[in-house]
């Protein structure tokens, strides 16, 4: 990382690495693996014995709010992510992520009671 | 080990006091920081993703085996998703120290829970499928 030594707005005005860019990417690729967890999870509702299909579908349909709570914080992040510097994210993106991960696991966990 | 624990989650929920710490380090270790993060936590969610796979997919399967190995999964996804936010902070607090970064157990752990539960369900598949 050479060009860590240069001062803002001389000869190194881009960041080769597209650092930027690569992470708004991330971001994206982390929202689209959240809503392939919720279309499998809203698949054993659609697919399958009818049993425990009224709470199972409660289950869902909180994860795919948590899902777009996250897409909220992703498109807030992406939009921060077009500065040319951007600064690090604060925790409440951070613990908001990783906190709707963490509930859509434990709705996960009731889904696969509940159908049993 | 519980005052460290209640220190490292204190540390999640306040970003003044890691602000306060050391100087702020050059933006890409940040932001390569946060697709680190990400990359935890997607994971994470392809561990949930197993675990419902599980469920939804190994229905020849006694339903308590069936339910564990889906279970444990889906705890797994979750402790991935706590600790991808605990090694985000520890990670960003060590660069603006300008400490090394931490060094790790998870990963291995993951790997061997993960080698674990694939010899399992290739074990209860093939068992499964010399009973019908």
């Amino acid at each position: 990382m050479s060009g860590a030594r240069h001062p803002a707005g001389t000869h190194r005005a881009r960041d080769p690495g597209a650092q930027p860019e690569r992470t708004r990417l991330a971001w994206r690729r982390t929202t689209l693996s959240f809503a392939l967890v919720i279309v499998l999870a809203g698949r054993g509702l659609v697919v399958g014995e009818a049993r425990g299909r009224a709470v199972g579908g409660v289950a869902v349909a909180l994860m795919a709010l948590l899902w777009v709570g996250v897409l909220a914080l992703a498109h807030r992040r992406l939009r921060a992510l077009t500065s040319p510097r951007p600064a690090a994210p604060d925790a409440a993106t951070v613990l908001g992520a990783a906190g709707a991960v963490v509930v859509t696991a434990l709705l996960a966990v009731v889904l696969v009671a509940v159908r049993g | 080990m519980v005052r460290r624990t209640v220190r490292a989650v204190r540390l999640w929920f306040s970003p003044e006091r890691l602000r306060a710490e050391g100087t702020t380090p050059d933006y890409r270790f940040s932001l390569a920081n946060e697709r680190t993060f990400l990359a935890w936590l997607r994971t994470a969610l392809a561990l949930l993703a197993g675990g419902i796979a599980v469920d939804q997919f190994l229905t020849d399967m006694r339903w308590a085996v069936r339910t564990a190995i889906a279970v444990a999964l889906l705890a797994g996804g979750a402790l991935c998703a706590i600790r991808a936010v605990n090694h985000w902070v520890r990670s960003e607090r060590a660069m603006r120290r300008g400490d090394d970064l931490p060094a790790s157990r998870f990963p291995t752990l993951l790997a061997l829970g993960t080698a674990a539960t694939a010899t399992l369900v290739l074990v209860a598949v093939v068992v499964g499928w010399a009973g019908t």
